[in-house]
């Protein structure tokens, strides 16, 4: 199943970097995900894209997770070749991701 | 208990003005918040200012004003904005200007200065930029602006002297909203759980409809009632440092835990430490509950000492950006595209024009997510050229390139579109706190 069946994003931007939160629907996902969801499987997903490394910080209170991506923005808003030069489609990307019921 | 309302009456400089004026007319609010000044704004706004000094404010502060003023008086809403950009000195005499022609009288407007720190520019060369981990020496001479992210303090100290209306250039987004709540409860600067709380509110005020459906809605997971139509956001703070996000109840929009839990964590890097220059807000520990519908309380955030450092912006010239599209249609469209790229690519090494970097999508397939995603099964395709050049000429050249595929390409393509613009681009570095020197200049009627 799509990460977009349990959780919804918002895409963020400050200079060449991209934050991606993922919010769960339900607390009760939250774990699951937290296991799945990891900033190296992040890391992978956006390849083509992210160029730096991936940060996850952990709000379990909210059932949230917030990824910062560094060079993840063709060199910054103000610089970047890409269409969608603040990164803003890119929540849309990480909730394509496919991840398994089990667990 | 006392609680102050304020509402957020743009998300950017662009923004529409019909849900701030409803908010005004109908929200019951204390103050109005106006957040207009992105990261580039400035320094463009350095330019125009450079080329008529009494410009380089927001270019819709007269539009917004001539409908605010009115409102600001009749319902003793005052209003706070960076729509100064560049110029708030300029802009406070300008909204002066409006209210003695609209006849209002009793009105103080203040202006807050000392983000500008150009002039010194030369000091901080050994800076090194944040994004890059370069020294700012490398960006001069292309130098154009400086500009340093300034707290709450000159805004408060304005509201202390009775101001109505406070224009500041590059004061922090969420310090907007900090500053009339410091005011009103009589905090200590060192009350870091207060000043933690009234920065994410301001956090959640200062892009507009992004808290009230708005960036949100996705049919069939995330419906948004009347969407077209979504209300601005309400804040009401309370004594004890909870907060509510609301919105007038006939406008459209959705205010939901999820609306708020998004744009809490937008732009967001470590939810621990958000480093503003009034304090650095702790907001892992939030939670988001429904009061009632579309009313949302937000508890748990909190705060410590900040840095004795000001971010600033370095604004400097880099260059021009060209843009150039055009479309293939029909079977084998794709091929077509490629081919086109090809020789686009082939007649700018064959023709000598330098770039810096240069950049092809196709659009319909890999434009935002790269090869990745890509698929054979598309019913249309656009080539999109993009490159960073040092000279106007070489930008514009390479767009012609594209748009000669008319005559010289492959069959069927259309709609050339090509675009060239300067480039200012942005570099941070930290300034030391007691190089900036805040200030406040009153305009009376």
């Amino acid at each position: 199943m799509k990460l977009k069946e349990l959780a919804h994003s918002r895409t963020g931007d400050k200079g060449n970097i991209s934050n991606v939160s993922l919010i769960v629907y339900h607390l009760e996902d939250y774990e699951r995900l937290r296991q799945a969801v990891t900033a190296e499987r992040v890391k992978n997903h956006f390849k083509d894209i992210v160029k730096g490394e991936v940060i996850r910080y952990e709000l379990p209170k909210m059932g949230a997770m917030n990824f910062v991506m560094q060079e993840a923005l063709g060199g910054g808003v103000t610089r970047s070749l890409s269409l969608d030069r603040h990164g803003k489609s890119l929540s849309s990307y990480l909730l394509e991701m496919e991840i398994s019921l089990e667990s | 208990m006392k609680a102050i309302r304020i509402g957020g009456g743009a998300g950017y400089a662009g923004d529409r003005i019909e849900p701030a004026l409803d908010l005004m007319e109908k929200g019951n609010l204390d103050y109005i918040i106006f957040e207009c000044l992105a990261e580039r704004t400035i320094a463009l706004a350095q330019k125009e200012k450079q080329k008529n000094p009494s410009k380089g404010y927001n270019p819709l502060l007269e539009y917004r004003m001539e409908k605010v003023l009115p409102l600001c008086v009749s319902k003793g809403c005052k209003v706070i904005t960076n729509m100064g950009a560049a110029n708030p000195v300029g802009a406070a005499r300008a909204v002066k200007e409006m209210a003695l022609k609209m006849g209002l009288q009793n009105l103080k407007i203040a202006a807050v200065t000392g983000d500008d720190v150009f002039l010194n520019i030369e000091q901080y060369l050994d800076s090194t930029i944040m994004e890059t981990g370069k020294p700012l020496r490398e960006r001069y001479p292309d130098i154009i602006s400086a500009n340093a992210y300034i707290g709450a303090e000159g805004i408060a100290r304005a509201l202390k002297e009775g101001a109505h209306i406070i224009i500041t250039g590059r004061a922090s987004d969420p310090s907007l909203t900090v500053a009339p709540l410091i005011h009103e409860f009589g905090w200590e600067w060192t009350d870091y759980e207060r000043l933690g709380q009234a920065t994410a509110a301001g956090h959640l005020l200062e892009c507009g409809a992004q808290v009230t459906g708005g960036y949100f809605a996705e049919p069939g997971y995330k419906d948004v009632p009347e969407l077209w139509n979504a209300g601005f956001p309400i804040s009401e703070f309370s004594e004890n440092g909870d907060f509510t996000v609301s919105k007038l109840d006939e406008a459209g929009g959705l205010i939901s835990k999820a609306t708020v839990k998004e744009q809490l964590l937008y732009e967001i890097h470590d939810p621990e430490n958000y480093l503003t220059p009034d304090v650095v807000a702790d907001f892992s520990q939030a939670t988001v509950e429904e009061i009632s519908a579309n009313n949302i309380i937000i508890k748990g955030i909190s705060g410590k000492q900040k840095s004795s450092y000001y971010k600033t912006s370095v604004g400097y010239q880099d260059g021009y950006i060209v843009e150039a599209e055009i479309s293939y249609g029909g079977s084998g469209c794709m091929n077509r595209a490629r081919l086109a790229e090809e020789i686009v690519r082939k007649r700018i090494a064959y023709t000598d024009l330098s770039y810096e970097e240069l950049q092809t999508d196709f659009i319909g397939t890999s434009s935002l997510y790269g090869e990745q995603t890509s698929t054979n099964l598309i019913p249309e395709v656009r080539l999109r050229v993009a490159a960073r050049c040092e000279e106007r000429k070489e930008a514009m050249a390479i767009g012609q390139e594209v748009e000669a595929l008319y005559t010289n390409g492959p069959a069927g393509g259309g709609g050339v579109r090509v675009h060239v613009e300067e480039v200012i681009s942005i570099a941070s570095i930290l300034i030391p706190e007691a190089n900036v020197r805040v200030d406040v200049v009153f305009e009376e009627l």
